[in-house]
């Protein structure tokens, strides 16, 4: 890798994974509509069916079949037995599911049981739009951190059982696109926070060792913004510790209360600083870090998609 | 500030503590279900003198290790009373923790149903039972209620507060023990199972057997047929200990304490929670709101402030700026100025924050008896005077 990192719009497919809780889903969401703003035409996949993907594009549920959210931008939600079907039409031939009606009854349960046949169809419903080129970018809103290893790395149970039918057999393309780095990514979203920031390290890691998919880059969320240089801090001491009074009598009754909000916001940016050193020292050398301020006025929607797709803009230099 | 918006003035922790014998800690990811229950255990065990067990999913690992469940796993472990040297007269009660590991727990409960050892054997064996105990989602939220039920049931403990696994839908674990009774449903089985039966296979099933066969394989067919087959001599016992367990999450001696952040997505996910609980007659007992700002954001005064500050900051710098020296020297009035805007801009901005927060509180609040807030810590919590601390912060 001396040449460095691919771009990460550059790439075809690229999986958002992260701890619950810090703004996988809108991290996911902001990428899709950085990468539809520049032209690309892009597809949007939610893979947790808990509907919140919709949210952050400001539109209804959405179905397995994408919908059109932004001009060059497309929202789907994944569904393994829609997928299942979908691949039974166009590698298999078989026309209608219901001549297979227990399958398709059973199927929770058999996708379930057969190890990896339900990554298969939610991989390979992705990794097919990459190959046939209906888009030029797939970002998925991939499983939590914890799950997503599991997710990518189905090769391996691939072979433990699935070995003998069509579906072992359809898995080498699959694994081809997966594992070069220049078409497929992993962007792990995180927070400048202790457990997100060791699920992040952790996370890398098994990547590395478990799978070879390549990670992309990290996206920390929710960064604070620093207050005070250093001269600023100990003026703020100062103000503190002597001045809160005169502070009072020049501007009211809510100079405490101001000073500290100030407080706590120094303290929370200081113990968020040491998560991100952190983070900073565990990662691999050279790996892109991108940085989303903490968004006040809206955390969540239509807004914050849009405010972390800007931010995203400026970190990646356009 | 430990307590706002309870209905009753007499409503605590310490009182839902004192009377339920389960408390079963929910929410969605990252919103501190597990240092909740963990700290819950704790203070119920230090102040009510209760023999308290935390059962626990998938905690952080620091926590673990102060709790000494790394080495543990599965197994109950007694917290020694050294970790509660801090608390006033010291620990009263034990407290005994446990993490639920997903694959033991299920083997074990193969070993208790299965009728002769060979069966046992043939079961823990099979590839798709070895996938299905170690990876399938519905297999841990089964497994852990499954785990609950059995140790209430030991009568151990006065009290014992369980985690809820980490699952896409907060509700699912509260349908597993259903489910798991359909998942062995004999219309499946007949299915799976005919054609390896009687080795005529009906003219019904056969496109299914033919597609099935081609997608997945021979082998994969066989071993789920061998799995029915294994399974369908324990399944009575299966059906039976779900219903139990259905009923143990409703009877009176249970209560569910929903945790969120007030963020907008698990806020949402507390909500559609809280209300399908009161909907299907489970008791909520409390609602825990974590990393909560301070009321001191939501002062109409230091708003004011903030405002005036942001505009006016040379004019108040000039003012104040003689009175004031730090060790470099004599504060300069301009540096000072853009000190006080930064001062006024940052409370501004966390007051928004505040607002919206109050505002998701207030909804949030409307349905159960008991709300308990818990400040922002600044660190995460790994040590039992940490959990005593947020105990104590929840208990009154």
């Amino acid at each position: 890798m001396a040449a460095g990192p691919v771009p990460l719009l550059e790439r075809r497919l690229l999986f958002v994974t992260g701890k619950g809780g810090v703004g996988k889903t809108s991290v996911a969401s902001a990428i899709g509509l950085l990468a539809a703003q520049r032209g690309l035409r892009t597809l949007v996949c939610e893979v947790d069916a808990k509907g919140n993907l919709a949210d952050f594009f400001g539109v209804g549920p959405l179905r397995f079949q994408p919908t059109e959210v932004r001009e060059h931008l497309f929202a789907m939600a994944m569904d393994t037995e829609e997928s299942l079907k979908e691949y039974l039409r166009l590698q298999l031939k078989v026309p209608l599911l219901a001549k297979i009606g227990p399958l398709a009854s059973t199927f929770d349960f058999v996708a379930n049981a057969a190890p990896g046949v339900k990554e298969i169809l939610t991989v390979g419903k992705l990794t097919y739009e990459v190959r046939e080129r209906n888009y030029d970018l797939v970002v998925v809103d991939a499983s939590a951190s914890g799950h997503v290893v599991g997710q990518l790395a189905s090769r391996v149970a691939i072979g433990e059982v699935v070995n003998a039918g069509l579906v072992g057999s359809q898995t080498d393309w699959m694994i081809e696109l997966l594992t070069d780095p220049a078409t497929t990514g992993v962007v792990v979203a995180t927070a400048p926070e202790e457990m997100p920031v060791t699920e992040t390290l952790e996370l890398i890691g098994r990547l590395k060792d478990e799978t070879e998919i390549d990670v992309a880059a990290v996206v920390v969320n929710r960064v604070l913004p620093e207050l005070f240089g250093r001269d600023e801090e100990a003026i703020f001491g100062t103000l503190r510790a002597d001045g809160a009074a005169a502070l009072a009598g020049a501007v009211g009754p809510g100079a405490t209360d101001v000073l500290d909000a100030a407080d706590l916001a120094v303290g929370l940016r200081r113990s968020r600083a040491v998560h991100l050193a952190r983070l900073r020292e565990g990662l691999p050398v050279g790996l892109p870090v991108l940085y989303v301020p903490y968004l006040f006025t809206r955390s969540h929607g239509v807004r914050a998609t849009s405010l972390i797709a800007s931010s995203l803009g400026e970190e990646l230099g356009f | 500030m430990a307590r706002t918006g309870a209905r009753a003035a007499d409503l605590t922790l310490e009182q839902l503590c004192s009377a339920k014998e389960v408390l079963v800690s929910t929410g969605s990811g990252g919103v501190g279900k597990t240092t909740t229950a963990a700290a819950i255990g704790a203070v119920a065990a230090a102040r009510l003198g209760a023999k308290v067990l935390v059962l626990t999913v998938d905690p952080a690992r620091r926590l673990a290790t102060a709790l000494g469940l790394e080495e543990f796993g599965n197994v109950e472990t007694r917290v020694p009373d050294e970790a509660f040297a801090h608390v006033e007269g010291g620990a009263r009660g034990e407290l005994w923790v446990a993490m639920l590991d997903t694959k033991q727990s299920w083997d074990d409960l193969v070993a208790r149903h299965a009728p002769d050892d060979a069966t046992r054997d043939a079961i823990l064996a099979n590839s798709i039972y070895k996938n299905l105990s170690g990876k399938f989602v519905q297999s841990h939220d089964y497994v852990a209620m499954e785990r609950l039920y059995e140790i209430h049931t030991s009568g151990r403990y006065d009290l014992v507060v369980v985690d809820t696994p980490p699952t896409r839908n907060a509700i699912d674990f509260l349908e597993a023990p259903d489910r798991m009774a359909d998942f062995f449903s004999s219309r499946l089985l007949r299915w799976l199972i005919a054609p390896y039966r009687s080795r005529v296979v009906s003219f019904a099933s056969k496109p299914f057997y033919s597609v099935a066969d081609r997608i997945l394989g021979t082998q994969f067919l066989e071993d789920i047929a061998e799995f029915f087959m294994l399974f369908q001599t324990m399944y009575d016992g299966f059906v039976e200990r779900a219903r139990a367990v259905t009923t143990l999450l409703g009877g009176p001696q249970t209560s569910f304490v929903v945790v969120s952040t007030l963020e907008v997505a698990p806020s949402r996910e507390a909500e559609f929670f809280l209300e399908l609980l009161s909907d299907r007659g489970y008791h909520v007992g409390a609602l825990v709101l974590n990393k909560v700002l301070p009321d001191l954001l939501l002062s109409t005064d230091g708003a004011d402030t903030a405002r005036v500050l942001s505009t006016d900051a040379d004019a108040v710098a000039a003012r104040l700026a003689p009175g004031l020296s730090t060790a470099a020297g004599p504060v300069d009035p301009a540096h000072l100025a853009h000190v006080l805007a930064e001062v006024g801009t940052n409370f501004a901005n966390f007051a928004v924050v505040a607002r919206r927060e109050a505002e998701q509180r207030a909804e949030l609040s409307r349905t159960p008896d008991l709300c308990l807030t818990v400040p922002w810590f600044d660190d995460d919590i790994h040590s039992v005077d940490g959990l005593l601390r947020l105990g104590e912060v929840l208990w009154r």
